[in-house]
């Protein structure tokens, strides 16, 4: 698909790399004079702008947290004053207080181009209608996925969330062609739908979704492109970096993110040291170009790696694989680390059972104990005990093989495990540790 | 011929937990369905009720648009007389005539008590079991 920005989307790497050190250097200097927070951060570390002298310099710099945005709240790290800002959004706090950001006119600028940039690399543009059901509010998803959809000149139907039944009569109505929704929400309208009996591939005009907000798998994508009869694209990003930012092209051959507006690292999780391309870790994200909340080096939290080298598509841009999981979603069970991605992908490539789970993690004595709640799919039920016992031990089998860990699986009835419309909740810890 | 014999039993998925039965009874009494007999067959966690209906076809549907997993199997009803000796009669004809039984469960009604069994070849046992002189419920009466 034609790129959006062709001088700056093909690129010839190393002129890349010069304008991205060209950011970084003035971003710090900038940071070092004027922002006090990072300025005390880069004197903790000894480290002056006059170190970074290449790019790989950026490793010397400090990380930023989330912790630090909670520890600032609500705007202690801006780089702005009040006056500059156009817009806040906040997060959640599921997991602790809310963070709340910041951005100048030219931030939102920047961070529609970058969707811009995204949804035309999968073909979305005029003559397109987005749905966005992704929440609006402080929510970034909702407003971004529309700014981004806006600037290609796609006709945006802002649904938000929720009201499943009425999302489905207007994609039908309005002849919906993409949308942007969390990849469990658009299982749910798929759901919903063939209960209204509508089938997604047949009766509607859907041909593409931006699904992200949440870790999905490979087998996830092709079960709803050929289920839904679309083309299913990862979208990525977090409030810290604006809200969802990056997506993956018409090749399907991960994420590309735009160098000019953000410098990748995959680090150690554990050692904080920069890890090479292609190997396992821990998404590190400078900002280069954010001017109301500045983020150097912020640990996001997601596991994946980084692949360089151009794209099939023309797109010189790194580009990142599929979201593993999270550092801080991962259990240790028996000292084993297992991340709730790797039961889901597991449990795709079973048949006999549902995609939805459910893993319950308890402490019985001194051990732990792990439980794997599975739905028996419909083609599977035997009214045979031993036939559905095969089933269970062949599900316990396979996650024991690929988790490293003994696992009980639980069969449970159809429709009884939480389907949820927003972030998913997999995993139910009872341990009191 | 042999297929007048062969009764539909629907089988139900059910979590081992209070007042799954009742969910399951209650649906079927809302849908004026009479269950005939039943049983259920317990494992790790979950079970499976099996149950002849009056109406099968309703059932399935009564159920499944709740939401449970629901198959038919094909099963066979034996009559045995309901006095001493009566099981052990029946028991022996499958005996002789080598037929495998993967699950059985019985009840006593009006005419007769009736021996209900799932077994592997289903036609094969229908026809070993009336040459053997034994008395089959026909699939209609569950109509």
């Amino acid at each position: 698909m034609a790129p959006w920005n062709p001088r700056t989307e093909e690129m010839p790497l190393d002129d890349l790399r010069r304008l991205q050190f060209k950011l970084l250097k003035s971003l710090v200097y900038r940071l070092y004079s004027f922002n006090d927070f990072y300025r005390r951060r880069m004197k903790e570390q000894q480290v002056h702008p006059d170190d970074i002298r290449a790019l790989e310099d950026v490793a010397k710099l400090p990380f930023m947290y989330k912790s630090d945005l909670r520890d600032g709240y609500p705007d202690r790290i801006f780089s702005a004053e009040q006056n500059e800002l156009v817009r806040y959004h906040v997060s959640s706090g599921t997991t602790g207080k809310p963070t709340v950001v910041g951005y100048t006119e030219r931030d939102i600028e920047n961070w529609s181009e970058s969707l811009a940039r995204a949804f035309s690399s999968c073909g979305l543009g005029r003559g397109d209608v987005m749905q966005v059901s992704y929440g609006y509010g402080l929510f970034t998803g909702g407003l971004g996925a529309h700014y981004g959809a806006e600037r290609v000149g796609a006709t945006v139907l802002p649904t938000s969330v929720g009201n499943t039944e009425r999302q489905i009569e207007l994609m039908q109505d309005l002849r919906v062609t993409a949308i942007a929704c969390t990849p469990s929400y658009l299982l749910h309208i798929g759901e919903v739908a063939e209960k209204m009996g509508v089938s997604i591939k047949n009766d509607t005009d859907l041909r593409m979704g931006f699904l992200g907000a949440e870790p999905w798998s490979e087998q996830m994508r092709g079960r709803i492109e050929d289920w839904l009869g679309i083309r299913a694209y990862d979208i990525y990003g977090t409030s810290e970096l604006s809200g969802p930012m990056f997506t993956e092209c018409a090749e399907q051959q991960g994420i590309h993110i735009w160098g000019d507006l953000a410098l990748v690292e995959i680090v150690d999780p554990a050692t904080g040291e920069v890890l090479e391309a292609g190997e396992q870790g821990e998404l590190t994200i400078t900002m280069l170009q954010k001017e109301a909340l500045p983020m150097v080096r912020y640990r996001i939290g997601d596991l994946t790696a980084v692949e360089e080298g151009t794209c099939a598509c023309g797109r010189t841009h790194p580009r990142i694989g599929r979201i593993r999981g999270r550092v801080d979603d991962m259990l240790i069970v028996r000292g084993i680390n297992v991340f709730p991605s790797q039961v889901e992908h597991a449990l795709l490539e079973i048949p006999q059972v549902g995609r939805h789970f459910q893993i319950v993690v308890d402490r019985k004595g001194a051990l732990d104990s792990m439980l794997v709640r599975v739905e028996v799919s419909e083609e599977a039920f035997s009214d045979k005990i031993t036939d559905l016992m095969v089933i269970k031990k062949a599900v316990e089998h396979r996650l024991r093989s690929s988790l490293n860990v003994s696992v009980d699986v639980e069969l449970v009835e159809p429709g009884t495990l939480p389907r949820f419309e927003g972030k998913s909740k997999k995993v139910v810890d009872r341990r009191s540790l | 011929m042999e297929k007048s014999y062969i009764v539909k039993q629907i089988s139900i998925f059910s979590e081992n937990r209070p007042g799954r039965l009742a969910a399951i009874a209650g649906a079927l009494r809302d849908a004026g369905i009479n269950i005939l007999a039943f049983s259920i067959a317990e494992a790790d966690g979950f079970g499976v009720v099996r149950a002849l209906v009056d109406r099968p076809e309703d059932a399935y549907r009564t159920l499944t648009d709740l939401g449970f997993r629901v198959s038919f199997t094909d099963v066979i009803g034996v009559k045995m007389r309901d006095e001493p000796g009566g099981l052990s009669d029946i028991a022996s004809i499958l005996g002789d005539a080598g037929i495998n039984i993967e699950y059985a469960y019985a009840y006593s009604g009006k005419d007769a008590a009736v021996l209900i069994l799932r077994v592997d070849q289903v036609e094969d046992a229908v026809r070993q079991i009336l040459a053997r002189g034994g008395e089959l419920l026909k699939a209609s009466l569950s109509r």
